[in-house]
């Protein structure tokens, strides 16, 4: 168990299988490995994320939903000595609050985002999210989601990474890899304690609840369905030109309209 | 005396609220009660706009009023705008370079003031300091206040423009002593 | 960050509201302003903007008033002392940020400028953000609402208005309008010798779990009696500040038979007209609560015991009558309402609608 997690609040509120807790591990590392525990607030945001509100022993703020940047922003700029994470879920990061990732990215904001990417709005119960894989089936799209009516799942580090430009670190790892999630967090945190500018994890998660899958399953689906359709790798930092570095088991299997 | 209320209306761009704000803040200068408050619409650029001036000895109460001892309607539209604030003891200015305004809309008046105040700027000034011709006309129509004081609000207001082209700071005050007597000299001083 | 506190010298000046409002924000000892361009708020950003270059305190222009507030919430969460500026639609959007702050007693300062509603309304002026004010946002309406009525009200405050946010720790508004947001007069302004000092909710000294226990802040509760216990709390620590935060102002009102209500810069109407009622003999007196949040009911139930007509008078359409009503419910009077939704009033139309009333008694 890391340091930097408060181990009196374990075992944690998340579902087994969760990639929650993989996820906040490899947070939970990265700030053990960079010795920053007296330094860094962590904010988590609506969604299962809000769970994680005394996950760690770090001052934690839980906000609204997709609120969570402005508040560490605003946090961030009142004490610059401070390293501000913000955590949150796809419909947090990409949908309700897409418009303060898009502007924190835009103003290169010295503070990182982590962002679980789990297809779905789990704590709502399993509806449609801007990430969602076409043809996966919620309680929103029962029939499979349908790019023509509701577009193609958000590729939120890209889309960072582009809107940023230099100033903005961006990777996607995954839970399935925790040890390359927790180096992209490392390098991410780095680049906002060196002052360069906004930083973005996205981690591809799991979330058999509402995915309604078994164990086997669920490490399929994040393992090779959710690659192909969210390339691993990272964006800017070590590349430069914006396109993934190292992209890792980029299995192309199409849009799955089964 | 009770204070001066005052509504001056124009079409956006004709500088009403500067000449508003001006003497307003050259009547605090001089050491009277004054407020001044702005009134437009969502445009940046045209639209009527009005400004309520308040000026006198008394404490100034509310920001607006019913009626107006002076209205000043630089356009047509102004004049049908600002009409509401005209009853039987208003004094209405207007700019008789133009058309003749609309009678019905002013019936009421005490007495109404036509003065060339685009033809004098035109023709002995600048078409820019029209709205400081205006501005010493009401000047002449407010509660008594020294030119110096006048002249000191023209610059905190314009002074960055003075900075840049010195002469408008004469140009400008031409202006608005010519309004002044554009004023006396209907009244008779 | 160096930030060095420094406040204007007593000074007379001839200033909009908005301009007194930024520099009574300097005055207090605020060091950040979060805010979106809206009308008729922006002077308050511009004024900021330029003093805070000069005192080295900080702005962020965000992209929406969303982010205003929560970046505010989170300049204060770091123990500064933060504030946004909003109006009308804006003021909807600011509900939200509001709305944690209550739940998290979290001091935020948020000066709105009523302009006409609903939807996009005017950008001129209005008095209907009362009830955004006092109640917006899914909860208990637990905020102090200042409603001053001039500049230079608006200058004291608004300096009051982050002494007791951080004082008592629920978020406060300066419930402006868009006249005194824009309008000129006289007021006199002054250093304040005792700061406001803000106090962090993260980040203290020592390693979280190792020093002292991490600061574990949350608005969401698992349980209904979790949460009523909570917000128990909290109703019982709002009205406690009732009698020290209320405020109110009355003239002639003993043994008036039709007492004038107003709030904000219309109690200047309201007053003006009393004054020239009361001078022709009329038995009429004036009343105006300047805390909206929370409301002086007990004043006004003295004056309802005794019966009469209440005229109460507002550019909203029945706003402010709707917090007397429900202050003074079940008392025996008769309220009357002057109703103006977003325009002004003006002595002469309170005067009219008085006479109008006390002719019918």
């Amino acid at each position: 168990m890391p340091r930097s997690w408060a181990t009196e609040n374990k075992p944690h509120r998340f579902c087994p299988g969760c990639g929650h807790p993989l996820a906040l591990k490899a947070l939970g590392e990265a700030v053990d490995d960079l010795d920053i525990q007296g330094r860094v607030i962590f904010g988590c945001d609506i969604g299962c994320s809000l769970l994680a509100w005394d996950f760690f022993n770090l001052d934690s703020v839980q906000t609204h939903h997709g609120r969570t940047i402005p508040v560490m922003v605003g946090m961030k700029r009142a004490r610059p000595g401070l390293i501000c994470v913000a955590y949150m879920g796809d419909g947090g990061g990409y949908a309700i609050g897409a418009q303060h990732l898009v502007s924190a990215a835009l103003r290169h904001e010295q503070i990182t985002v982590l962002l679980a990417n789990n297809s779905i709005y789990a704590m709502t119960g399993g509806q449609m999210a801007p990430t969602t894989l076409p043809g996966q089936k919620t309680e929103t799209t029962p029939f499979g989601r349908d790019p023509e009516k509701t577009g193609r799942p958000t590729r939120g580090p890209e889309m960072a990474r582009l809107l940023g430009g230099e100033g903005v670190y961006a990777a996607r790892g995954t839970v399935a890899n925790v040890r390359q999630l927790k180096n992209y967090v490392k390098k991410a945190l780095r680049h906002q304690m060196e002052g360069r500018g906004f930083s973005f994890v996205e981690a591809l998660s799991t979330c058999p609840t509402n995915w309604r899958t078994g164990a086997a399953e669920t490490w399929e689906w994040v393992e090779k369905k959710m690659p192909a359709e969210f390339p691993l790798g990272e964006f800017g930092g070590d590349a430069p030109d914006g396109r993934a570095s190292r992209p890792e088991s980029v299995l192309r299997e199409g849009g799955g309209e089964g | 005396m009770s204070n001066v209320k005052m509504v001056l209306a124009g079409e956006g761009g004709q500088g009403v609220q500067t000449v508003g704000e001006v003497l307003a803040e050259a009547a605090y200068n001089a050491g009277l009660e004054a407020m001044y408050l702005p009134n437009f619409g969502v445009e940046q650029r045209g639209g009527v706009s009005l400004a309520y001036v308040q000026v006198g000895e008394e404490p100034i109460t509310a920001p607006k009023f019913r009626f107006a001892d002076v209205v000043v309607a630089l356009s047509h539209r102004s004049v049908a705008r600002s009409a509401r604030y005209v009853n039987d003891h208003t004094t209405l200015v207007y700019d008789s370079s133009g058309e003749e305004i609309d009678g019905g809309a002013v019936g009421q008046a005490r007495r109404i003031l036509g003065l060339p105040a685009v033809q004098v700027a035109r023709e002995e000034l600048s078409p820019r300091v029209f709205n400081m011709v205006i501005l010493g006309a009401v000047w002449a129509l407010a509660p008594a206040m020294p030119l110096q004081e006048v002249k000191r609000a023209v610059e905190s207001h314009l002074g960055y423009k003075f900075a840049v082209q010195p002469e408008l700071r004469e140009l400008n005050f031409r202006a608005i002593t010519r309004g002044r007597e554009l004023v006396a000299a209907r009244f008779g001083g | 960050m160096a930030i060095t506190q420094q406040s204007p010298r007593p000074e007379r000046v001839f200033w909009t509201g908005n301009e007194a409002v930024a520099w009574a924000a300097v005055a207090a000892g605020a060091e950040i302003m979060c805010g979106y361009p809206i009308t008729p708020q922006n002077e308050i950003m511009h004024t900021w903007v330029r003093l805070a270059h000069q005192y080295g305190l900080d702005f962020l222009q965000t992209e929406d008033e969303l982010s205003a507030g929560f970046a505010t919430l989170g300049g204060v969460l770091a123990g500064k002392v933060a504030f946004t500026a909003t109006a009308g639609p804006g003021t909807v959007l600011m509900q939200e940020p509001l709305s944690m702050a209550e739940m998290m007693r979290l001091p935020v300062v948020v000066v709105v400028c009523q302009r006409g509603g609903p939807s996009t309304g005017t950008v001129i002026y209005s008095q209907q953000e009362v009830m955004l004010a006092c109640f917006g946002g899914n909860g208990e309406g637990l905020r102090v609402v200042y409603a001053p009525a001039t500049h230079q009200e608006l200058y004291d405050y608004t300096i009051k208005a982050f002494r007791v946010a951080w004082k008592y720790r629920f978020p406060t508004i300066v419930l402006s309008d868009g006249y005194q947001a824009k309008m000129r007069e006289a007021l006199t302004v002054y250093r304040v010798e005792d700061q406001v000092r803000g106090e962090a909710y993260v980040g203290r000294p020592g390693v979280p779990g190792v020093a002292r226990p991490p600061a574990h802040l949350r608005n969401t509760y698992n349980l209904e009696e979790e949460l009523y216990d909570l917000l128990a709390n909290y109703t019982t620590a709002f009205q406690e500040i009732q009698p020290r935060v209320g405020e109110w102002q009355e003239e002639d009102w003993q043994g008036a038979e039709l007492l004038v209500v107003a709030h904000g810069v219309v109690t200047r109407a309201a007053r003006a007209a009393v004054r020239e009622l009361r001078g022709e003999g009329y038995p009429v007196g004036y009343f105006r609560p300047v805390t909206l949040r929370p409301f002086p009911a007990e004043v006004l139930r003295r004056w309802a015991s005794l019966g009469g007509t209440m005229l109460v008078v507002e550019s909203a359409a029945g706003q402010l009558r709707r917090l007397v009503a429900e202050a003074l419910a079940g008392y025996g009077f008769r309220l009357e309402g002057l109703l103006r939704p977003g325009v002004g009033i003006t002595p002469e139309e309170i005067v009219a609608v008085a006479r109008g009333l006390l002719a019918a008694n």
